[in-house]
């Protein structure tokens, strides 16, 4: 097997004895193991089960520049009570939106139990000055938000600075507070499964709580392999440090099928324990609707229509 | 020369393909093996339809009525290969000349359902015909070609999608229909022909939700139970004759839009 590049200077993290280890992915085996894991047939009880633990570990997202009020007030609702019809339906995890909506979520949400998530940190693309960043993420947090899904530079992980993204990291986790931290590695733009391991390692040490695939905003956003690679570093922090780190997929997951495609792969790789909102979120919003639709499919024995439920 | 005989496996038509049924099952029919959809053949099939169904109904109606012809055209090429299929020739060519016969009525339609309405009052009241959405039909066992255009053509000519299920006795003529309709520029997904047992298909067929309206012609003795299923979306159920031409058959697979235009008082 080739040896692995060591990482470059200035890159001290806790995790410093696995480092040379990272950056050694078997791009074959990964695919091969995310595809098998995909063929498992989930039926009857255990379809609706993992369905109803979807919706509970959904971040319900919209990030689009046109989002008003309005928009996210529905939202939420739909948040709350996914299937207006069917009151057994389970709330989801959290609404994810933009830091000037998050006043609006947190009132919609109030005693919901629903959590408010904001992007923050110059979201998409993280270019932009730490100290904009930061007040960024101050800003989102003063307006109420639960957690915070923060970008990393990507421009400078790729030309190999990983200490500014680390330095990056531990001072918006400082400038979060109480709120939850999600880092987007925004896997599509790091290229190889050797760098989406290596930046989700430097997150996890860097103190995040969660780490995320992607922002949504590009193609070909969170697939199976990808997370795979994230959860077996994820396990492999916990095997060293005992530390729990969250994992989030985000973007182009759209099919009930698939969802539950996600959730076997967590619990085959990490373990049953991580099968909960506390650890596992899904981003997504117009996978709700078919995961609405695959449960009432199920309750009542037909196949469902989209006119039959709303939209957002 | 002697060849190998070029045997030839009788599958569905889903999409604008000619897919095996997903649960790989086969039956026997008129001394072949042909395909025996499942419940989840019918759920692709009327994923297909709906995906097409917009953009069929958006077509001109003068295109339509082209694409129609055009089955009767490719089916007025294997006559021979039809006739074998069903009670003979005399069947085929009235199965193309119905074919013929909704074409043209397809840019006349609107025409004669449609109305301007006298109302007391500021408004220009117009009423005009529009597709149902998504059409299940399961079609009479006889006569098997001609009964299967009877149905399929006027829910086609009005802009509707549809999935219709064969005759289970005698299927093979429905499917060298879907091999015309293949070739006549009717886009994939606008019709949907699945072959197998009508008491497995037709309740998933009459329960599915995004089916907006049913035509039981050949649903025999499930009628009641079809029917029953298709009330809880508030389907359109029809059920016509096996071999009828009519404007009153594609009207019923229409709905009519009255307009309520505001004019000056």
């Amino acid at each position: 097997m080739a040896q692995a590049p060591a990482l470059p200077r200035g890159f001290e993290l806790p995790l410093k004895q696995r480092l040379p280890r990272i950056g050694s992915i078997d791009q074959v085996a990964v695919e091969a193991r995310a595809g098998e894991l995909a063929k498992r047939s989930i039926k009857k009880e255990a379809k609706v089960w993992a369905l109803e633990l979807a919706i509970r570990c959904t971040d319900l997202t919209t990030l689009e520049g046109q989002d008003t009020p309005g928009k996210v007030a529905a939202l939420c609702s739909k948040a709350i009570r996914p299937d207006p019809g069917d009151p057994n339906v389970p709330s989801v995890a959290a609404v994810c939106v933009y830091p000037n909506l998050v006043p609006t979520a947190k009132e919609r949400l109030a005693g919901s139990g629903v959590k408010v998530a904001s992007v923050a940190t110059a979201f998409p693309s993280g270019q932009s000055p730490l100290d904009v960043k930061l007040r960024d993420v101050q800003d989102a947090v003063a307006m109420g938000a639960d957690e915070i899904d923060m970008v990393i530079d990507r421009g400078a992980f790729l030309s190999g600075r990983y200490a500014k993204v680390f330095d990056e990291i531990v001072q918006v986790k400082e400038a979060c507070g109480d709120a939850h931290l999600k880092v987007i590695l925004e896997v599509t733009e790091l290229g190889t499964y050797d760098n989406v391991r290596r930046a989700s390692l430097l997150a996890m040490a860097a103190g995040a709580d969660f780490i995320k695939t992607s922002t949504g905003k590009l193609p070909g956003a969170a697939t199976l392999p990808v997370q795979l690679v994230m959860l077996e570093a994820i396990r492999d922090v916990h095997e060293e440090t005992g530390r729990k780190v969250g994992m989030k997929a985000a973007g182009g997951i759209r099919a009930a099928k698939n969802a539950i495609q996600y959730l076997v792969q967590v619990h085959e790789t990490v373990g049953p324990d991580w099968l909960t909102p506390d650890l596992y979120r899904i981003g997504a919003s117009s996978l709700l609707n078919d995961i609405l639709m695959q449960l009432r499919k199920e309750k009542t024995g037909a196949y469902q229509s989209k006119d039959y439920f709303t939209n957002d | 020369m002697s060849r190998l005989p070029v045997k030839k496996t009788y599958k569905l038509y889903i999409g604008g393909a000619f897919p095996r049924s997903e649960s790989g099952r086969t039956y026997e029919a008129q001394g072949q093996n042909v395909a025996r959809a499942s419940r989840k053949d019918v759920r692709d099939a009327v994923v297909a339809a709906r995906a097409a169904q917009p953009k069929w109904a958006a077509a001109t109606a003068y295109n339509r009525g082209q694409v129609l012809y055009r089955i009767a055209e490719m089916m007025e090429a294997r006559v021979p290969e039809f006739a074998e299929l069903c009670s003979g020739k005399d069947e085929v060519h009235r199965s193309v000349d119905r074919w013929v016969w909704y074409a043209g009525f397809a840019d006349k339609l609107a025409q004669v359902l449609g109305s301007s309405n006298p109302v007391a009052g500021p408004y220009f009241n117009f009423t005009i015909p529009e597709p149902t959405g998504v059409v299940g039909i399961v079609s009479p066992d006889e006569p098997p070609l001609l009964g299967l255009v009877s149905r399929i053509a006027p829910a086609l000519t009005g802009g509707n999608a549809v999935v219709a299920l064969a005759s289970e006795a005698r299927p093979l003529a429905a499917i060298e229909l879907a091999e015309a309709v293949a070739t006549s520029d009717v886009p994939g997904g606008v019709v949907n022909l699945l072959t197998g047992h009508r008491s497995e298909l037709a309740p998933w067929l009459a329960s599915h939700m995004d089916v907006n309206a049913i035509d039981l012609t050949g649903a025999d003795g499930l009628r009641t139970d079809l029917e029953l299923a298709a009330a809880e979306n508030v389907k359109r159920v029809i059920v016509g004759k096996p071999d009828s031409q009519s404007l009153y058959e594609i009207s019923s697979f229409l709905e009519l839009k009255t307009v309520w235009h505001p004019i000056g008082t």
